[in-house]
């Protein structure tokens, strides 16, 4: 019982790990990229117009293979997802928008364009692309010991996420260009002057960090809810956001906290609530509560190490004076 | 015998709008001396860097390094040349630790896969040239193998995994002992004082491998044993034959440390002397120029009685240090005191200080709320209180002389009470200390302050200049409803009276040029009929016929008995304007002259002049 709830949460947290990730990475730029949400809701549908084509290309379903059926939707879920990290850069980088406005109008764009032609892609076989590829763990079956199934039955993406947030962890604390990145954040001013390219540091994270994030609302409709379209991508991209704060923006912290959330999310399908429904509500607004004691503590704690990065939201122009 | 030149400018020309603010510079720069770049405010010492290290580009004019002419787009170029700059307000990052800081942005040298292939395989024929055809396969496969990973490599080097620790600690520490720095490496940028900053930012540029340093102000915020410490790494950097340009307008060090010292004024370059051949006058002259005269109206102060008192006001600055340091004087009404001093001496903090923006540490800031004369009478007040009144000024002769009690018995004073012969000094006394602007305004005092960053601390830029005298006296309204009518009459009055050039009393002030949003603010500032008016720079950045506007008004409210403070920059203003001239430096006051007898050579040495 507790097992499978474990699995279940480690596997739902993916969702988040994959937004926080990659807004971590855009925040750690300087940039505040509230179009998380609408983002990965476009890399959701990236993901299902390229099993779409994917599947049309087939003469028959039962030629489906790893490759075609995994790979080229998380391909075009990236493409799709980092052209909205594209057009918030250009808007926020170049033409130096308003961040959160920019943001929340990413947001409520790539909601409508995702919803209204995601949910109306022909889906058919998609549950066969999810079942036996996107969950197809190392190992799988029901008589699972306890190792195997805390480690080793997730499908690919959940690998993914976890590997990407570790990557993303070390590119921050030990390499240069992660250096040079927290600079940009901190004081783009000073990294300008030391001859590192913010403009371009910019623009790379915050694509990359959209593209990363789209992969959540791929793995949410593909792997979680095995193929069919729904409409609550975006719920989870605010909770990413909000997990971003809750990791003090360190990656490595952000698994941790995925699982949190993905536990906290889906706890009550594991208690009996009979009919009072609204507990329910109430165990699903935790990771926001959570989030919110996640903040009181870091500034009553007030270190300098878990504030967020310092120009974050603010826009650089070198011959601002 | 000559010193190679490491840096020569030529006819160097930059101007920004309107505004010149450099003119035709030379200047040359030799290997292995120290030379300062001294002047006013505002004359173009740090323009003229900043083209130096890429941070503006020359509109004219060459610059030569090691003899070539070379183009400085930008601080990567100046690195590239070996110039390194260290700015005045440090450029660092506060959460990375000293070491971080240092390293940052550094280039690694170029790593190309198309070479490194071509290598490897020049090794791979060698090899291949004399085995057999079985063993060849394996060779050919193992070298493949070598360049199908190059590429990854060459990632790895681009994020250079593990470099941050390994190599730096030991190339830092080298540069540091070298020089005879103290630094803690690992330390976060936070955590250290000034000085430590100033520390890691010019090792920041030894270890780029700067060899012509210009440090631009570097004393400013040092304490003088670091100032000492400074200079002796200076000295230490000049021997190793480094060449050194250090912008400063302190004249004791200017003589202490340097070997040449160039002279701006109005960007224009004066002269360039050796420092052993002159002297701080003869410095001083070069740096102020001639008076001239400017036809300044200077009414003779009506009724000058004290106003506001200032007692050993001390005021901390954001780092800590002391922003003004045990200040006092007197100002009184009817008569205009300007304050003269290099900017960022405190000028700021003592006005905002007083005008309560500004948390202050100690001292008092006493204001006399004038009111008529009324007689005296004494209830039920004791001999001893009553010449404790008197001693604390609160009694005068009818002339306005202050009356001293002491040694008089009491029917005496009762007798001159009597005769009213003694007044009720009825002065209200009011301590502004620790009050907010708020609670200034609701004890009933009129304090005017137009600051210097008129549209950020003075005037909402978005908002018309209605909505901008709205916001003075929007509290006094009694509806839910902001009412516009009064505003409107009062904005409609400035700009007739003040010619204020606006399409219309409801556009943006921001839209306005710098003179009108000036006189919109002064007006409204003027309007509340003040007791005390504090003006900074209030002709910065204005045409000359605006700049007598602004000199008119403060004197009609001069003579209307308000005690008028006018911080001013340029010395021939000051000393046209105003009745009495306070010169302070590095926070305290270093002398109060008289507005009539001032020698503008005597108030550059004032502003100039630091303990010894």
């Amino acid at each position: 019982m507790f097992l499978t709830f474990l699995h279940n949460a480690i596997n739902f947290s993916t969702v988040f790990l994959f937004g926080s990730t990659g807004e971590t990475l855009t925040e750690k730029s300087g940039h505040l990229n509230l179009g998380i949400p609408g983002t990965m809701c476009v890399g959701a549908l990236g993901g299902v117009v390229g099993e779409y084509l994917y599947i049309k290309s087939l003469s028959d379903v039962s030629e489906m293979t790893y490759g075609g059926a995994v790979i080229v939707p998380i391909i075009f879920a990236l493409l799709f997802a980092g052209f909205m990290g594209l057009l918030y850069s250009i808007m926020t980088v170049t033409l130096r928008c308003n961040q959160n406005v920019t943001g929340l109008t990413i947001t409520t764009f790539g909601v409508g364009l995702a919803n209204f032609i995601g949910s109306s892609i022909d889906n058919s076989y998609f549950s066969v692309a999810s079942n036996k590829f996107f969950n197809k763990g190392f190992v799988s079956g029901t008589d699972l010991n306890w190792f195997e199934t805390l480690f080793l039955s997730y499908g690919t993406l959940v690998y993914l996420a976890i590997a990407l947030a570790i990557i993303a962890a070390v590119v921050l604390k030990k390499t240069r260009v992660g250096l040079s990145l927290r600079a940009v954040g901190e004081n783009p001013a000073t990294a300008d002057a030391t001859g590192i390219n913010v403009i371009a540091y910019k623009y790379a994270f915050t694509i990359i960090g959209s593209a990363i994030a789209g992969l959540g609302g791929l793995f949410y409709i593909m792997g979680y809810v095995g193929g069919s379209w729904q409409y609550a991508i975006d719920a989870f991209g605010w909770l990413a956001v909000a997990l971003v704060i809750f990791s003090v923006w360190k990656p490595d912290l952000g698994i941790i906290g995925a699982i949190v959330f993905g536990a906290l999310y889906i706890v009550p399908n594991y208690i009996n609530v009979g009919t009072k429904s609204y507990i329910k509500e109430i165990i699903n607004m935790l990771p926001f509560l959570v989030t919110i004691l996640v903040l009181i503590v870091t500034s009553l704690i007030n270190k300098r190490e878990t504030q967020p990065p310092a120009s974050l939201g603010l826009s650089y122009f070198r011959e601002e004076r | 015998m000559k010193k190679p030149v490491a840096i020569e400018l030529k006819n160097i020309t930059k101007t920004f709008g309107e505004v010149v603010a450099n003119k035709n510079v030379n200047l040359t720069v030799y290997r292995g001396e120290i030379l300062s770049v001294l002047g006013e405010n505002g004359c173009g010492k740090t323009t003229l860097m900043n083209m130096i290290s890429g941070i503006y580009f020359p509109d004219e004019g060459e610059i030569f390094v090691n003899g070539e002419p070379v183009m400085i787009r930008s601080p990567k170029d100046a690195f590239a040349y070996k110039i390194g700059m260290i700015h005045q307000h440090f450029k660092l990052v506060d959460v990375f630790t000293a070491a971080d800081n240092i390293i940052l942005g550094e280039k690694m040298p170029v790593y190309s896969v198309t070479e490194e292939t071509k290598k490897i395989k020049e090794k791979m024929e060698k090899e291949l040239a004399d085995v057999s055809d079985e063993k060849k396969k394996k060779i050919q496969a193992k070298y493949l193998a070598k360049i199908g990973a190059l590429p990854f490599i060459k990632l790895g080097k681009a994020f250079k995994f593990g470099h941050l620790t390994k190599n730096r600690a030991k190339v830092l520490q080298q540069i540091a002992d070298q020089y005879g720095f103290e630094i803690d490496l690992s330390k976060k940028i936070y955590d250290m004082s000034v000085s430590e900053k100033q520390t890691v930012e010019i090792i920041k540029v030894l270890y780029r491998g700067a060899d012509i340093l210009i440090l631009d102000e570097p004393t400013a915020v040092l304490t003088p044993q670091e100032i000492k410490k400074l200079f002796d790494v200076l000295r230490k950097m000049r021997e190793s034959g480094k060449s050194i340009i250090i912008i400063t307008h302190k004249l004791n060090e200017v003589m202490e440390i340097s070997d040449r010292v160039a002279v701006l004024r109005k960007g224009e370059h004066i002269a360039t002397v050796e420092t052993k051949k002159t002297n701080e006058k003869e410095l001083t002259e070069m740096m102020v120029g001639k008076k001239i005269d400017l036809n300044i109206e200077r009414p003779e102060p009506v009724d000058p009685k004290p106003r506001l008192e200032i007692k050993n006001l001390t005021i901390m600055n954001k780092e800590g240090g002391k922003a003004v340091d045990d200040v006092s004087f007197v100002i009184n009404g009817g008569e205009i005191l300007g304050i003269a001093g290099i900017s960022g001496n405190g000028q700021k903090e003592l006005l905002e200080g007083i005008a309560g923006l500004q948390k202050t540490e100690s001292g008092d800031i006493i204001f006399h709320n004038p009111k008529k004369n009324k007689p005296v009478t004494f209830f039920h007040k004791t001999l001893k209180q009553i010449k404790e009144m008197a001693k604390q000024g609160f009694f005068h002769y009818p002339d306005g002389k202050k009356v001293d009690l002491t040694g008089m018995k009491k029917k005496e004073i009762e007798k001159l009470v009597n005769e009213e012969q003694i007044l009720f000094y009825e002065d209200e006394i009011i301590d502004l200390k620790h009050k907010t602007p708020l609670e200034i305004r609701e004890l009933g005092i009129k304090l005017s302050f137009v600051p210097e960053d008129r549209l950020n601390m003075g005037l909402v830029g978005n908002m018309s200049i209605v909505d901008n005298m709205l916001l003075k006296s929007y509290r006094k309204g009694k509806s839910i409803f902001v009412n516009r009518k009064k505003p409107k009459i009062l904005a409609d009055e400035i700009i007739d009276e003040l010619e204020v050039v606006t399409p219309s009393d409801m556009t943006p002030v921001r839209k306005l040029s710098g003179g009108n949003v000036q006189k919109v603010l002064v007006g409204r500032e003027i309007s509340s009929s003040p007791k005390v008016l504090m003006a900074a720079y209030p002709v910065r950045g204005l045409d000359i016929n605006s700049s007598y506007l602004i000199y008119n008004l403060l004197n009609q409210q001069k003579q209307k008995n308000v005690a008028v403070i006018f911080v001013g920059e340029d010395l021939d203003v000051l000393m046209a304007l105003c009745d009495r001239i306070l010169v302070i430096c590095s926070g305290r006051v270093s002398g109060i002259v008289e507005g009539k007898k001032a020698k503008k050579e005597e108030l550059g040495l004032l502003m100039t002049k630091t303990e010894e």
